[in-house]
């Protein structure tokens, strides 16, 4: 711990730090993060109280103080690794004001760095790739970092001023390293030192050490990422690294890295939704009074009618049908909604589903009694008859086959929600079967996971359809999302 | 008045030799909420230990622990205060006889003698500095949330017949919620905020050497390397940390000293909860090499 034998007297004041804080502030509220005035002066009493070079607990002061909510953390680290970067001198920039004041902080963790590495400089690539061996078969986190350190400087051969983005370094650097082999060498190596490995403990060991090489990724972002801000500065950097929050992020463009965290993020919102409905249900209208339960207690007070009995109310179920398109473009999209319908499914009385591209089929069944929401999802990627002609959608063919298969099903309880971005490759709109259904329905709702400002455009017919619709919606992140689907119920 | 902790290391020590093994985060965070005299929000997965932390941070500072529980329909009366009616009405009968006045009356019995202090009112009032923990807050309504605003931000409780009691040290405030909603941007702001995830490998393996005295180093690391990998696989509910103290203690009962295929799949039903996901696991397991050879 580099922590404490620094003297508590080494204590954050002055004009420097107060405008960094600002600046960073700022930089969270642009992101997205609601940042109050309040949190913003404990945030600066609360460094006032921690030793200046002990850089953990000062992260920890501020995210404590200005950060809280955890799906906001990773927005967060982002912008403190670009605000409170390394800045002194062994990254061989000018120092900018500020660096003078956080550079005993920096000093102090450099040392460490240095005694744990030794003499890094100038090593050859043997050299580096036996220490990165070294370093991930123990499990020692500053060898990892100075590992990072060394490769970042040997292989990415970073130039100031050069406009591209850390990616490109980033990819040059692991290219170098080859990582994927060191994996296999250090597994090589356990079986060879501890003999005959089980397929288990193999498994065991593959999880561990990939983490280890995961942490190293990471280290080596952080490494580029510090070397980016001393070339550029912390604003240009923070514009450039800026993330949308996981409810901000879009469908139609989310990453790999994001698609993962929206699903981890759906899971608990679909958990906490359902909470809410189910609150709302039963704290929400009293019933109309009943007659015959009031007399009946106004026996105990003599026949004074003291006390007015309610009957239960009798909640409106509606019943859902979704409809959605699960081509390419908008899978995603569907995925995620379809799993919020799920979650709350028990606000409705019945929930029905149907998939299409080009044609249209049934997968109510695969969700039924599933008790994994993803593998039923999988059955509809995987399974379901949604291929007519091309494998291209129209939209048109599958509401046509909708209404003559189904249609007769829709009833006045019956809420319809459509669920695709109406690109219909120039097929015939056929939008007459939407006027039909919604003729039937109680509600037709089109959901839309594009921007509104490309609606109608291209091969994009949403409006033809939304005329019959009793409403279309953006519906581009799981904000809008959620929303949705809690005013549905 | 004095603060408790020192810095943070020595914190870290304190919770360690009540077996409780904090990360810098969380030490940095109950350093900082002394220091700022901040009530400490802790959210997580359930069985993380977020209600162990007050109970060893209380044992750490060898005070009163003075816990509130919330659920639904939690109200004034069981959390702050309430009147001792029964008592009250005992003492008007009993000034029958004397025929004292009114307002000597009822002055007399709005007072401190026929309150009923909950553990609210008690943590401020208490003489000695107490460690509060109001549990699972997210379970109580939106509006009762707002009850308890005025005694985080001020440590104080207005009463309307007797005024604002205000407290005579500031207690150590910990919440806890299990995210099951989200709580009003109100409340958020008055606390500190603290996630407490999963702990790492090493961390775990500490844990379980802690908590389970009769475990072998090895058997520890390997215990803490399967959870991992477990946490690895998407499940409906991951395992928690007290689940996995609870395996280790299995397997050290029925006497494994090494755990492999047969002894995981045969003990995931103490680690997982669900029966999809001990399916998953133990398929996960069954093909684990298959793939390498």
């Amino acid at each position: 711990m580099p922590a404490s034998h620094l003297p508590a007297s080494a204590v954050a004041t002055g004009d420097a730090l107060l405008e960094l804080l600002n600046g960073f502030v700022k930089e969270l509220r642009d992101v997205g993060l609601a940042v109050s005035l309040t949190e913003n002066l404990d945030a600066l009493e609360a460094v006032k109280h921690i030793p200046i070079g002990d850089r953990q607990t000062f992260k920890t002061a501020l995210a404590t103080t200005l950060v809280k909510h955890y799906n906001h953390q990773q927005a967060f680290d982002t912008a403190f690794e670009v605000y409170f970067s390394l800045r002194g001198k062994q990254y061989d920039l000018g120092a900018d004001g500020t660096a003078d004041l956080l550079s005993e902080l920096d000093d102090h963790e450099a040392t460490n760095l240095q005694a744990a590495a030794g003499a890094t400089e100038n090593l050859s690539p043997e050299d580096l790739a036996a220490m990165l061996f070294d370093a991930l078969q123990r499990k020692d986190p500053q060898m990892l970092k100075s590992v990072a350190r060394s490769a970042v400087r040997l292989y990415a051969q970073m130039e100031p001023g050069r406009p591209v983005g850390g990616t490109y370094y980033l990819y040059r650097t692991l290219r170098n390293l080859d990582l994927d082999n060191v994996l296999e060498r250090l597994l090589q190596q356990a079986q060879y030192e501890q003999g005959d490995l089980s397929e288990f403990d193999q498994r065991l060991l593959r999880d561990e050490y990939q983490q280890r090489i995961d942490q190293l990724q990471q280290e080596i972002e952080a490494e580029i990422r510090r070397r980016l801000v001393a070339d550029r500065g912390a604003e240009a950097m923070a514009k450039t690294l800026r993330k949308p929050l996981p409810e901000d992020v879009d469908f139609m463009h989310a990453s790999r890295e994001e698609m993962a965290s929206l699903r981890k993020a759906i899971y608990p919102l679909t958990r906490k939704l359902a909470a809410r409905l189910q609150r709302k249900r039963r704290h929400g209208r009293k019933g109309p009074l009943d007659f015959r339960r009031t007399v009946r207690a106004s026996l105990s007070y003599g026949g004074v009618l003291a006390e007015t009995k309610f009957r239960n109310p009798k909640p409106h179920k509606p019943e859902i049908f979704v409809i959605a398109d699960i081509s390419g473009s908008v899978a995603a999209f569907a995925r995620f909604t379809l799993q919020l319908v799920y979650a709350i499914s028990g606000q409705f009385s019945k929930v029905r589903s149907f998939v299409f591209i080009d044609g249209i089929d049934e997968v109510t069944a695969y969700f039924e009694g599933a008790e994994d929401i993803n593998q039923a999802v999988h059955r509809v990627n995987t399974e379901a008859d949604v291929v007519w002609v091309d494998g291209h959608s129209d939209y048109g063919h599958a509401f046509e086959v909708f209404w003559e298969r189904f249609g007769k099903d829709i009833g006045p309880r019956t809420s319809i929600m459509i669920l695709g971005d109406a690109r219909n490759n120039y097929h015939e709109a056929k939008s007459w079967t939407v006027k039909e259904m919604q003729s039937n329905a109680r509600h037709v709702y089109w959901l839309n996971p594009e921007p509104r400002s490309y609606w109608d455009t291209g091969d994009s017919i949403v409006g033809e359809y939304a005329q019959y619709c009793d409403g279309a919606f953006e519906a581009r992140n799981l904000r809008q999302l959620e929303a949705f689907v809690e005013n549905l119920a | 008045m004095p603060f408790r902790f020192e810095d943070v290391a020595s914190l870290s020590a304190g919770l360690r030799r009540v077996d409780y093994l904090a990360d810098e985060g969380i030490a940095g965070v109950v350093y900082l909420a002394d220091r700022l005299a901040k009530p400490v929000l802790i959210e997580g997965p359930a069985g993380t230990g977020k209600t162990q932390l007050a109970k060893s941070v209380a044992e750490v500072l060898g005070t009163r622990l003075i816990r509130l529980q919330c659920y639904e329909g939690l109200d004034e009366a069981k959390a702050l205060y309430e009147w001792n009616y029964k008592k009250q009405l005992l003492r008007i009968q009993s000034d029958r006889s004397d025929q004292q006045d009114w307002g000597g009356l009822s002055e007399d019995i709005f007072s401190n003698e026929f309150l009923l202090t909950r553990p609210l009112l008690e943590a401020i009032s208490a003489p000695d500095p107490v460690v509060l923990l109001i549990d699972e807050v997210d379970r109580v309504e939106v509006e009762t949330e707002a009850l308890l605003l005025e005694i985080l931000s001020d440590y104080q409780v207005s009463i309307p017949e007797l005024g604002t009691i205000e407290a005579v040290q500031i207690p150590l405030v910990f919440l806890t919620s299990n995210n099951t909603r989200e709580l009003s941007e109100a409340l958020k702001r008055r606390c500190l905020y603290l996630h407490v995830d999963y702990p790492d490998l090493l961390r775990e393996k500490e844990i379980v050497l802690a908590k389970v005295p009769q475990i072998t180093e090895n058997l520890a690391d390997q215990v803490a390397r399967v959870v991992h990998t477990i946490r690895q696989i998407e499940l409906k509910k991951a395992p928690s940390v007290s689940e996995t103290i609870d395996w280790a203690k299995t397997l050290v009962l029925l006497g494994f000293s090494k755990i492999d295929e047969r002894t995981t799949s045969e003990t995931l039903n103490i680690l997982l909860k669900y029966q999809s996901d001990i399916n998953k696991v133990a398929k996960e397991f069954s093909t684990a090499g298959g793939v390498n050879l």
